[in-house]
């Protein structure tokens, strides 16, 4: 079966620094990839490439068999690739349904069935109580919510999602975790930007490991998280050879 | 709500048989830069991307009409479609260049003077429709040469093409296309994620709106029956183009042409009390604080205002 | 050419002025050019009513213009400094549209021109003819640039002027006084319009209206030139005088705008960033 992405070669410069070299990927139709790495490594300039907002210098992405490379990113999504962003962007001054309904209307043009998707997918990710809310006015964890659920919306094959958990309380972590876990299993494949390495390990079938734009290691999440490269990476090269606990 | 504007309608149906002339004059101005404000509302209301040279449409639409209609014959019924493709061509364009080169906020604005600039130079300098004289139409009151000897006809068309542009405003909003240009003044970059073209749409939007400007520049020409370059594609039109959505409530139906009925009566009893000549800037001033008082205080306009206070007190 | 280059100076300084608040405030001032004419009916009523010569007069001018850019600022500007892009041109548009038509309510229509002391006096240097009231223009409106460039190198004010140009968020959080920062740069701003205004009169006729094709002058140098760059809107204004000189020669006036207008949509769809300026509006 092929793979739903495959990514090989991938590379962009900016300038004199080369934010992401020679990254290749895979992911199969129902998994979880989590993208771990640490600040500056090319995580997100990756994401950025593989949803179209920048063009590689080479390299080639393959999304279901097929280039993606030099499309941009709304026919990127019609083909079934959505991604979040890092920093969320809700349309502040619409309700939250209003919102969801943009994502919905890509797959269903007429407004009436849009309305009822959206609605379907803000109850599952568990806003239905701010249906009719400004976006503008909802807490950081309902943002992030929200823009989970715009991109559920598009109906999408595989969903990036860019430091889902950051700025939220554990709390929040484990209720969003668990959410992920739903869209998952529903059956769309993730590729996960995470910093929180509790809600990596517990999500990703698979780990994948990027440094100064390179991936160093890929792997099941355990033997990732004791490889001596990551650590290196992580904290430095005094800390590899440190008794673990 | 919806029976209140139907008697609104009525109402103004009704209007030209107990109102002077005179009166007759002011509301056939309502009517008409309220079209021409709904026109630019899809644009630069609902899609958000600011154009301050949309006098350069109905410049085109104007001129294009006239010049048919006294060069080959051509009735303005006609024409006045021929001068919409022609400002919807100019439109494209515009639009074009602002999109395809990533032109956004402040940089658009320019390029839009740019372009109405260039065009009123042009017209200035080209002997052919007129030059700085301006080009004038021949009155013969013949309605098939959409000219009527009566005022009370003209108030009756600018009052249709006000309630068109209207129909066209309110049928965007109701579909995707209007929910997209909605979602395209609020983030576009988040709309490209959610699958939305935004190049497609924006385009649409200004073609849509270019035509319907260019529409109204063919009333302009067999109403006033002169076009001056700097009157028809200067500045100060695009203005009082730009104002009243802004004013009433730009992404709104209603927003231009409760503006226009604000700002067509400040702007003719302005010129009423303070006379001609030096004074005749006086409405200007008024428009440029309503201009800042909005912004300030009341930046999604005056419509939105009015509909809060309309649903405060039934909501408790 | 060399009397283009002269007035070069002049556009330096508009430049220089609308390039300063943008690049602190990231605000355009389309208010620009009204400003300007402001500048130039001050100087002329200074001249008329205390017979103060416009190239000594400049300097109420550019007082009376910063207290003018201050007051707005403070009054308008602050309120929208993190408003939507569309909601900061609108409002600079209307305190454009106030500016320009208070000035037709309060001198009429007709072009005015200043008399100067200077106005006559000629000499030539060489080859060349040279007008002595360009060149006292040229010679002040560079001494002023050079001020305002001793300024944010020298004293503090200018240097938390640079700094909150470059990182506004990072400014605030080592305690400046954005606000203060903010009314100090749009008032410079102003003052350098101003003065510049002031130094023009006695060149050239000027009329309320003649408030938008100042301000797309000085869009078109500063974009030139770079947005938010001060030694690109100092250079661009240097060329942009010297090409319209020359451009004057094989052109008639109205041409001339022609070409102006055009060459700002070439700029802007072509190098937005300018010649030195950032990438990012």
């Amino acid at each position: 079966m092929t793979p739903l992405l495959e990514v090989s070669g991938l590379s962009r410069r900016f300038g004199g620094l080369q934010a992401v070299r020679e990254l290749s990927l895979s992911m199969a139709r129902d998994e979880v990839l989590g993208l771990i790495g640490p600040n500056g490594a090319g995580k997100t300039t990756a994401f950025n490439l593989l949803s179209g907002f920048l063009a590689p210098d080479h390299g080639q992405i393959r999304f279901d068999g097929r280039s993606i490379v030099g499309l941009s990113p709304h026919a990127i999504c019609h083909l079934g690739l959505c991604r979040t962003f890092q920093i969320v962007r809700p349309f502040p001054r619409l309700s939250v349904l209003d919102n969801v309904r943009v994502g919905a209307l890509s797959r269903r043009p007429r407004m009436e069935d849009a309305r009822h998707r959206a609605r379907e997918v803000i109850e599952q990710v568990g806003l239905g109580g701010k249906m009719d809310h400004p976006a503008g006015g909802l807490t950081l964890a309902e943002r992030k919510r929200l823009e989970l659920a715009r991109a559920l919306a598009t109906e999408p094959r595989l969903l990036l999602l860019d430091e889902v958990m950051a700025g939220l309380n554990p709390t929040e972590i484990e209720a969003i975790v668990a959410l992920v876990k739903r869209i998952n299993a529903s059956g769309v494949a993730i590729l996960l930007i995470e910093h929180n390495m509790r809600a990596v390990m517990s999500l990703s079938h698979r780990i994948a490991v990027l440094n100064f734009g390179e991936k160093i290691v890929e792997g099941e999440p355990t033997a990732v998280a004791n490889h001596p490269r990551v650590i290196e990476a992580y904290l430095g090269e005094e800390y590899v050879h440190a008794p673990s606990r | 709500m919806k029976w209140l504007g139907a008697a609104a309608l009525a109402v103004l149906l009704a209007l030209p048989a107990v109102l002077s002339s005179y009166a007759v004059t002011v509301f056939i101005f309502i009517f008409f830069y309220a079209f021409l404000g709904q026109a630019w509302n899809i644009v630069g209301g609902y899609a958000g991307q600011l154009s301050a040279g949309h006098a350069a449409f109905v410049g085109v639409g104007a001129y294009a009409a006239a010049l048919l209609s006294a060069q080959v014959g051509l009735t303005p019924w006609i024409g006045m479609l021929v001068g919409g493709v022609l400002a919807a061509a100019l439109g494209t364009v515009v639009g074009y260049l602002g999109f395809r080169f990533g032109l956004r906020g402040f940089y658009f604005v320019l390029l839009t003077v740019a372009f109405a600039e260039v065009c009123r130079i042009v017209a200035l300098n080209t002997d052919a429709v007129g030059g700085a004289l301006g080009y004038y139409i021949t009155f013969t009151g013949n309605p098939r040469q959409f000219q009527f000897q009566d005022n009370r006809v003209y108030y009756y068309v600018a009052l249709g093409l006000m309630l068109v542009a209207t129909a066209v405003v309110a049928a965007i909003e109701r579909r995707r296309f209007g929910a997209y240009l909605i979602a395209i003044r609020e983030d576009e970059s988040a709309c490209e994620a959610l699958g939305v073209n935004t190049f497609r749409y924006k385009m649409l939007a200004m073609v849509v709106s270019s035509f319907l400007t260019g529409v109204g520049g063919t009333f302009y020409a067999f109403y006033l029956f002169s076009l001056q370059p700097n009157a028809v594609f200067g500045i100060p039109l695009s203005v009082e183009i730009v104002i009243r959505p802004i004013v009433g409530g730009a992404g709104t139906v209603l927003g231009p042409i409760l503006g226009s009925f604000i700002l067509s009566p400040l702007a003719e009893a302005s010129r009423v009390y303070f006379g001609q000549g030096g004074w005749s800037g006086v409405h200007l001033i008024a428009y440029g604080i309503l201009l800042i008082a909005v912004v300030l205080f009341l930046p999604q306009g005056a419509y939105p205002a009015l509909r809060r206070l309309w649903a405060r007190p039934a909501a408790r | 050419m060399l009397n283009g280059l002269l007035f070069g100076g002049v556009y330096s300084l508009m430049a220089v002025g609308l390039t300063l608040i943008f690049g602190v405030m990231r605000v355009v001032n389309f208010a620009h050019g009204d400003m300007m004419v402001w500048g130039m009916y001050l100087a002329w009523l200074l001249a008329i009513r205390a017979g103060i010569d416009p190239y000594v007069g400049f300097v109420g001018c550019a007082a009376v213009l910063f207290v003018v850019g201050l007051i707005v600022q403070r009054v308008l500007v602050d309120r929208i400094v993190d408003a939507p892009h569309e909601m900061q041109i609108l409002l600079m548009l209307g305190v454009a549209l106030v500016l320009e038509n208070a000035a037709l309510v309060a001198f009429g229509p007709d072009p005015q021109r200043v008399r100067s002391l200077l106005r006559a006096a000629t000499f030539w240097l060489g080859p060349v003819f040279v007008d002595v009231a360009r060149l006292v223009t040229f010679v002040l409106a560079m001494a002023l640039t050079l001020a305002l460039y001793l300024f944010l190198q020298r004293t503090d004010l200018g240097r938390t002027m640079r700094a909150a140009a470059d990182n506004a968020y990072g400014a605030l959080v080592i305690g400046t006084d954005v606000r203060r920062v903010y009314a100090a740069a749009f008032g410079i701003g102003a003052a350098c319009v101003g003065a510049a205004g002031a130094l023009v009169s006695p060149i050239l006729p000027f009329q309320p209206t003649g408030g938008l094709s100042l301000s797309v002058a000085s869009f078109n140098i500063v974009i030139i030139g770079g947005m938010g760059s001060l030694p690109g809107a100092f250079l661009g204004g240097l060329l942009v005088s010297v090409a319209e000189s020359l451009g004057a020669v094989f052109l008639s006036p109205s041409m001339k705008e022609l070409v102006s207008f055009s060459l700002l949509i070439v700029i802007l769809l072509f190098r937005p960033a300018g010649l030195f300026g950032r990438t990012t509006v």
